[in-house]
């Protein structure tokens, strides 16, 4: 790993070190492919070093990249981090990426894996993040759980935490009307991960529908509520505000019964969405495979979901879509075949 | 002297009567529609130099039409050259005809078929040059029709990317106009064929049209004429063209100072008829320009409403931007007819009280010098309240911040919609509160509240937007801040810049911590935000291409930072993906430059 960047053409060139990337390079250089997988960052494994445990069973996010690292095998694939890639582009039949530092490397094909970042709160200026204190993001609360440290800004052990879904998603007035798929479950999780750490702790979880579409998440909200009395309270919250005692108050109206509702919490934990990362937004347009919100759009859901409109570019993971780390694992491996297939096709003709 | 009478005059006397007498009955009807003050207010104001001032206003707008002239030359001359060539061209013909029969009561059509009926006397002040100056006013004339046509057939030839689409009885009406003087022409050139008694054109035209059978054509010609002018006399008063009296009428209520009210009276039919349909409101209107929304705007809402045909769709669909207030050559407040038109649609109170639940006192003993209201706009936008009591605190002020708890709202946007009844009881309980504070200031930070508290409350103390505010603090050196070399670009929002006219406080508040980029349509002429709390039909797609249009405008000289100082406007372009900028309210951006 972290070798020379070997300027001969590739197999298979991967631009991203995420989840995606690091599994679709195991498969292809298992199956007999070389590989060279670009990552931006200092350090592969993406979101996954983000994040400290994942849903629905709460498996250790370090563990699985851990995995994922000890699958490449070191003779085919080279990982070459804090490499960025300014421009990607096809000539000669080979697909080239043009580094920040100007190296050109080449690959028959080309796998894009660059993923999603979280929806930056502070446009949903009504919520208060970066206004107020303890008003935090879902990303925020992770690391507080992976440190086991639930505080305030003022450093005490809050007494209610609120969770606001569907930030940025599903949200006509930011402009992203799909829902992100993973939120409802992240904060099921990370509310049962937050009374482990406070047992005192009063919980609130703001929603207008609560998705849980995966095997095992419906077994988790049902024991956030029966175990850890978690309350769910459907309706959307219209704006928050610092209470006299500087404490974040909510207003909101509860749905079901109708009424407005008004409460002051100790932290509130925006659970924000997914958007199309800046670099799957920029790769997308420029190589005019992005949908309406940024994303990769595959050549066809059914059937080609990892090809692209482009013969031997292809794309994995929650750059098409907002996918769970299972998914996009999957979603990885079945672009490694359609890779194989289209890499193989071409050697034989 | 030969006799002025043929039967051809029959149509343009029944015509021109029947036309008298329906101008005279609606003339009655809608001063009798007025509500007692507007009444009263004709009366006090009737005789007094302001009567004086209306009729100049009337030779102004009405015929010479600066204010079209003002926005658009080619288009301007187009309307002077119908309104002041035909009204020359019967006020010559009229002395024409009275010199010609040395009475001033000759008959009544003799000035408009003169050329007709002059037997070749020319026993009279002048002939010659009645004749030239009476064929100059038709060529002029002409020559509007001419654009007229133009415009119909491709209106960017007149600077209009879109005109207006009309009815089919303002189609007949409008082509009645474009014949009268071609047909006026043809008869006057025919009859010069014949007697040798035209001028410059009109026998020019004739001998060239000497080869036709002019005796036998010539009085089918005048026949024609004279049906024309009856067929568009008796579609004027059912068409655009009313505009032609009521604008008059307009010109004079508006000088003795009748204003629009609350409720539909006569005087919002004589501005609802005082449209001549030009379009320039249509050009204007960011639903058009941004979202391709082509049948709301002020034009056909306005002929909506008078037709009786109005649809929720069309009152419900604008912005309350004003931008086509501002454009309007006849200064027709269509915003505020929209109001009213929108509260008849609701349905009546009768006189529940909504909203009792409001603070009757203000809690504390304490009476503050200052008291803030940020409404309910600002308490979506956090930053702009944070930024605002840091202010206030830095600056040393005795503030009480009225609407901390958020349940206060000034019923503007109630208003907007045209509910009338809850907006005065909100007015009524908040008014109540302000006024027992007792302070000697109110700052607001939203602009629709700051327009309310200006024109619907009677408040003991002077209101400031913060922009004023902030600007005030500086100049007193309440506040002091370090400037740096932020370039910013300022959207002026519609309800302080065009409602209120705010426009230099707060570019001179930006100036002292920046510098100030150009924008090419500001202040009177800035574009919407597109999420106004005035429009209910729009979709968020169709507010975002709005939003988008205003965005890009704004950052043609790509600012650090988009300024503005309104939260829903604030709001809306924070969302916006468009341009890659920074927005900021200016009390952000003060708060963040203080020592």
């Amino acid at each position: 790993m972290d070798a020379q960047l070997s300027n001969q053409p590739m197999d298979v060139l991967i631009i991203g070190g995420g989840p995606a990337g690091l599994e679709a390079a195991g498969r292809l250089a298992q199956a007999g492919f070389h590989v060279q997988l670009l990552e931006k960052e200092a350090l592969p494994g993406g979101k996954l070093n983000q994040w400290d445990k994942l849903f629905p069973d709460f498996h250790d996010a370090k563990e699985v990249k851990e995995e994922l690292l000890r699958k490449l095998p070191q003779d085919r694939v080279s990982v070459h981090c804090g490499t960025e890639v300014r421009q990607l582009r096809r000539e000669d039949g080979l697909w080239t990426a043009e580094t920040a530092d100007g190296q050109h490397l080449q690959a028959s094909a080309m796998l894009l894996t660059t993923g999603f970042e979280p929806f930056d709160a502070k446009r949903k200026e009504e919520y208060g993040y970066r206004i107020y204190p303890n008003v935090i993001t879902s990303v925020e609360l992770e690391q507080m759980i992976g440190e086991g440290n639930i505080r305030t800004t003022e450093g005490k052990v809050p007494q209610s935490i609120a969770y606001i879904q569907c930030v940025g998603s599903r949200d006509e007035k930011v402009g992203n009307h799909y829902c992100s798929v993973n939120c409802c479950i992240c904060a099921v999780k990370q509310s049962i991960e937050a009374k482990q750490l406070l047992p005192e702790v009063r919980q609130y979880c703001f929603y207008m529908d609560l998705r849980m579409t995966g095997q095992h998440f419906e077994e988790r909200y049902r024991e956030s509520q029966e175990k850890h009395h978690v309350n769910f309270i459907r309706g959307r919250v219209s704006e928050t505000a610092l209470s006299q005692d500087g404490r974040i108050q909510i207003k909101a109206e509860d749905t079901l019964l109708s009424r407005p509702v008004k409460m002051e919490v100790d932290l509130l934990v925006l659970m924000v969405g997914m958007e199309a990362s800046p670099s799957t937004k920029q790769f997308a347009q420029e190589l005019g495979i992005a949908d309406p919100y940024g994303f990769y759009l595959s050549a066809d859901r059914e059937s080609a979901d990892n090809a692209t409109a482009h013969p031997g570019l292809f794309v994995a993971g929650s750059g098409k879509r907002p996918l769970s780390i299972p998914k996009t694992l999957k979603d990885a491996d079945a672009a490694a075949w359609e890779i194989a297939a289209y890499l193989n096709n071409r050697t034989t003709k | 002297m030969s006799s002025t009478y043929h039967p051809f005059v029959i149509p343009f006397c029944a015509g021109a009567l029947l036309l008298f007498a329906i101008l005279i009955g609606k003339c009655i009807l809608w001063l009798h529609r007025m509500s007692r003050t507007q009444k009263k207010q004709c009366l006090k104001r009737l005789i007094s130099l302001k009567t004086i001032a209306a009729f100049w206003e009337c030779l102004r707008e009405c015929l010479f039409h600066r204010n079209i002239f003002k926005r658009n030359f080619v288009l301007g001359y187009m309307h002077l050259s119908f309104a002041l060539g035909w009204f020359l061209l019967i006020v010559v013909g009229k002395a024409e005809a009275s010199c010609y029969s040395h009475t001033f009561w000759e008959d009544p059509w003799m000035a408009i078929f003169f050329r007709y009926f002059e037997d070749g006397n020319t026993n009279y002040f002048m002939p010659q040059l009645f004749t030239f100056v009476m064929d100059l006013l038709l060529a002029w004339i002409l020559s509007g029709i001419l654009l007229a046509w133009c415009k119909r057939l491709y209106s960017r030839l007149l600077g209009m990317r879109k005109t207006t689409r009309h009815t089919w009885y303002d189609r007949l009406g409008m082509i009645s106009l474009w014949c009268i003087f071609p047909c006026r022409l043809l008869a006057e050139s025919v009859t010069a064929s014949v007697r040798h008694n035209g001028g410059w054109l009109t026998q020019t035209l004739g001998d060239a049209l000497a080869f036709l059978p002019s005796e036998q054509l010539q009085l089918p010609l005048w026949w024609l004429y004279s049906s024309v002018l009856c067929i568009f006399f008796l579609c004027l008063p059912f068409t655009r063209y009313m505009h032609i009296f009521a604008e008059v009428l307009l010109v004079f209520l508006r000088k003795w100072g009748v204003t629009e009210e609350e409720t539909l009276t006569g005087y919002t039919q004589v501005e609802t008829n005082a449209c001549s349909r030009c379009g320039i409101c249509i050009d204007v209107c960011p639903l058009n320009t941004a979202a391709n929304i082509q049948n709301v705007q002020s034009v056909y809402f306005i002929r909506d409403s008078r037709q009786g045909v109005l649809s929720e769709e069309v009152a419900n669909n604008c912005l309350l931007c004003n931008r086509c207030v501002e454009a309007c050559p006849v200064g027709i407040q269509t915003t505020l007819i929209r109001q009213i038109r929108r509260g008849e649609q609701k349905q009546a109170g009768n006189g529940k009280a909504y909203y009792t639940y409001l603070p009757q006192a203000l809690p504390q003993e304490k009476r503050p010098k200052v008291v803030y209201f940020a409404g309910c706009m600002s308490h979506l936008t956090g930053g702009v309240i944070q930024s605002m009591l840091r202010i206030f605190e830095k600056a040393g002020e005795d503030y009480l911040f009225l609407d901390q708890d958020k349940n206060l709202c000034c019923g503007r946007p109630l208003r907007q919609q045209g509910y009338t009844e809850q907006a005065d009881q909100m007015r009524n309980a908040l008014e109540k509160l302000i006024n027992g504070s007792g302070a000697s200031l109110l700052v607001t930070s939203c602009p629709i509240c700051y327009h309310a508290f200006k024109q619907e409350y009677r408040l003991d103390m002077p209101v400031m937007h913060h922009t004023e505010y902030l600007r005030q603090c500086l100049a007193q050196h309440k506040i002091t801040v370090t400037a740096d070399a932020t370039r910013y670009a300022y959207h002026d929002p519609c309800e302080l810049g065009r409602g209120e006219r705010i426009y230099q406080e707060p570019r001179e508040v930006l100036a002292a911590i920046g510098i100030l980029c150009t924008v090419s349509e500001e202040k009177a002429d800035a574009l919407c935000c597109g999420h106004s709390l005035g429009n209910t039909a729009l979709n968020s797609a169709q507010k975002n291409l709005i939003r988008d249009e205003a965005m890009r405008t704004l950052c043609a000289d790509h600012p650090d930072v988009l300024a503005t100082a309104c939260p829903l406007c604030k709001k809306a372009f924070t969302c916006g993906q468009a341009e890659k900028v920074a927005v900021k309210d200016i009390a952000e951006i003060i708060a963040e430059h203080l020592n």
